[in-house]
């Protein structure tokens, strides 16, 4: 159960060797911040993808973190619940705090971890399973649960991912049949059934027509106070509107980090003001 | 630049499909053959009393030879083999696949594996021989037989079983890992369901390669005139090809009894292919 690294842009490339690393624009202060990496670097074999990026990120807000493809944003976002795991050859160096806690350290178990913390990836990624067992399958791996309760769990996880509606009289259906947008909002719920504190998102979008982006973006707004979401996108319009705050990340290091409205009305990097006016990227 | 003719182009398509076209009707006319002159030489023989009768010897009472003991014996040994092969070569695929890190070691594992699936299988019955009858003392039992086909069906096994877990995308692996969920956990619920059709395909290989195999039974001391049923793992057997080749050797008047044998065979493999194919179907529709 492993891959090797997805080829990137060569922009990633960059060998082990000493490198100064400009400070990034940090222009607001984040007290108590429900994940914080420190000196955060990740490497695929011999190739960092993440350099040096410390983060603060606060708790029950929304986060983007945008950037050109390739810059390590999904590797950073898949650093925090610990997936890159899974990549054959990937290395992981200095701290990612969850609740104050390294999800590196030696007492923390990526299966706990990724309980507590969803992920909701690029390409809607269904089981190929009944729209009622995609969302129980969650829930049985972690309780033991008589159908009556299963029920209500799938229910309100299906009605808070607004997708209830749409699917209560096909539960037993496969969920392949659904709809990419519907598909995506499974996949939501089929986060949300386990009650986790963050939302992890993958470019959620990026395979959606406007329309179904939209419904993800209203439900993003409305899951924003229960959950710490963070969400990684490269349409900016999208981290304008959903964001409280907004990360970019060039070249696999941070550049900017700021309220979302001021990172895109006065950036204070140069490469910041660039990417967002679409001179490169 | 010069443009290429697509005249020459669709020309080319069409020569290609007809010998493609070919190639299938070749295959296809050699079962055909093989199917009509095997029925034809049996069709005076194909009787009932075949699945009933004990074998003889006797040419005066050809029409009276059955195969009652090899047919049970088949049964019993394939039967073995599959209980044994399959849990196996699955868990062995399971570990190369899922969990063994691309290491030295685990490369040496599968060259090994795949290897083992060109040796002649005569080889694997002298093993058996030398191994499970003699130094484990078993005999010339069911069990000694099965265990023996088991080492030679276990690369098929594995291989499919390979094959059929790649095919189960890492997509479905990463959703389930992103809920909490363990490596075995993920592979239980989401890889193997998934891979559970061509993880049946294997099934019918190892089958089909069981109920086939003459040599290595031959080698191993199947007896083909026994007069009873094999009762179980610990009883002397004699199986389908091994009766079939020893009627064939014993004269001319018995060609049409050895066919009819082979039609039996055909009935019994074609029938464990209809049983996996009705399966299959089944858990596809089960996946939700």
């Amino acid at each position: 159960m492993f891959r090797r690294p997805a080829a990137r842009g060569e922009s990633t490339v960059t060998e082990a060797e000493p490198e100064r690393i400009p400070e990034p624009a940090v222009s607001v202060v984040i007290e108590d911040p429900a994940i914080e990496s420190k000196n955060l670097s990740v490497w695929y074999r011999r190739k960092q993808a993440i350099k040096d990026v410390s983060l603060r990120i606060p708790r029950r807000k929304t986060t983007a973190i945008i950037g050109p493809s390739g810059c390590g944003k999904s590797t950073y976002l898949r650093a925090i619940n610990r997936m890159n795991d899974t990549i054959l050859g990937c290395r992981t160096t200095g701290e990612m705090l969850v609740e104050k806690e390294d999800a590196y350290g030696p007492n923390v178990d990526p299966v706990l971890l990724r309980r507590k913390i969803g992920l909701i990836f690029q390409k809607p990624n269904p089981f190929p399973k009944s729209v009622f067992r995609n969302i129980a399958f969650g829930i049985q791996l972690h309780y033991r649960a008589n159908s009556g309760e299963l029920e209500g769990i799938v229910k309100s996880a299906l009605e808070q991912a607004n997708l209830w509606d749409e699917v209560k009289d096909r539960l037993d259906e496969s969920a392949l049949g659904l709809s990419g947008g519907q598909q995506q909002r499974l996949c939501i719920a089929r986060a949300l059934a386990i009650e986790p504190e963050f939302l992890l998102m993958d470019e959620p979008c990026s395979a959606l027509d406007p329309v179904a982006t939209a419904k993800i973006e209203d439900l993003m707004f409305e899951l924003r106070k229960e959950v710490t979401i963070v969400i990684v996108t490269h349409n900016m319009q999208q981290a304008a509107r959903v964001a409280d705050y907004t990360a970019f990340m060039y070249l696999g290091r941070l550049v900017e980090f700021n309220r979302t409205r001021d990172l895109f009305e006065k950036p204070r990097e140069e490469l910041t003001e660039n990417y967002i006016t679409g001179r490169f990227g | 630049m010069r443009p290429k003719s697509l005249r020459v182009r669709k020309a080319k398509e069409a020569a290609y499909l007809a010998g493609f076209v070919l190639a299938v009707l070749a295959a296809l006319a050699v079962l055909g053959v093989l199917l009509w002159s095997i029925v034809a030489q049996a069709w005076p023989q194909l009787r009932w009393s075949l699945l009933t009768n004990y074998p003889l010897t006797d040419s005066t009472r050809v029409s009276e030879a059955g195969y009652a003991s090899a047919i049970v014996g088949t049964l019993w040994v394939v039967g073995l083999t599959l209980a044994l092969s399959l849990p196996l070569g699955i868990g062995a695929g399971i570990y190369l696949e899922e969990y063994a890190r691309q290491s030295r070691i685990s490369r040496v594992l599968q060259a090994g594996v795949t290897n083992l699936a060109g040796v002649p299988s005569v080889v694997f019955g002298l093993l058996g021989l030398a191994l499970f009858v003699r130094a484990f003392g078993l005999g010339k039992v069911v069990l000694a037989a099965s265990l023996t086909l088991t080492i030679l069906v276990f690369p098929y096994v594995v291989i499919t079983t390979r094959e059929a877990i790649r095919a189960v995308p890492q997509s479905i692996r990463d959703g389930s890992l992103a809920l909490g969920a363990t490596k075995w956990q993920t592979i239980r619920k989401q890889v193997l369901p998934a891979a559970a059709p061509g993880l049946l395909t294997g099934s019918i290989i190892a089958a089909a390669r069981a109920m086939g195999e003459t040599a290595p039974l031959i080698v191993l001391g199947s007896i083909p005139l026994m007069q009873f049923l094999p009762w179980g793992p610990d009883s002397l057997f004699v199986v389908m090809p091994v009766q079939i080749y020893a009627y064939f050797k014993t004269g001319p008047a018995w060609h049409g009894v050895a066919a009819a044998g082979m039609v039996i065979l055909l009935l019994i493999l074609f029938a464990v292919n209809g049983a996996a194919v009705v399966l299959r179907n089944r858990l596809q529709r089960q996946r939700w």
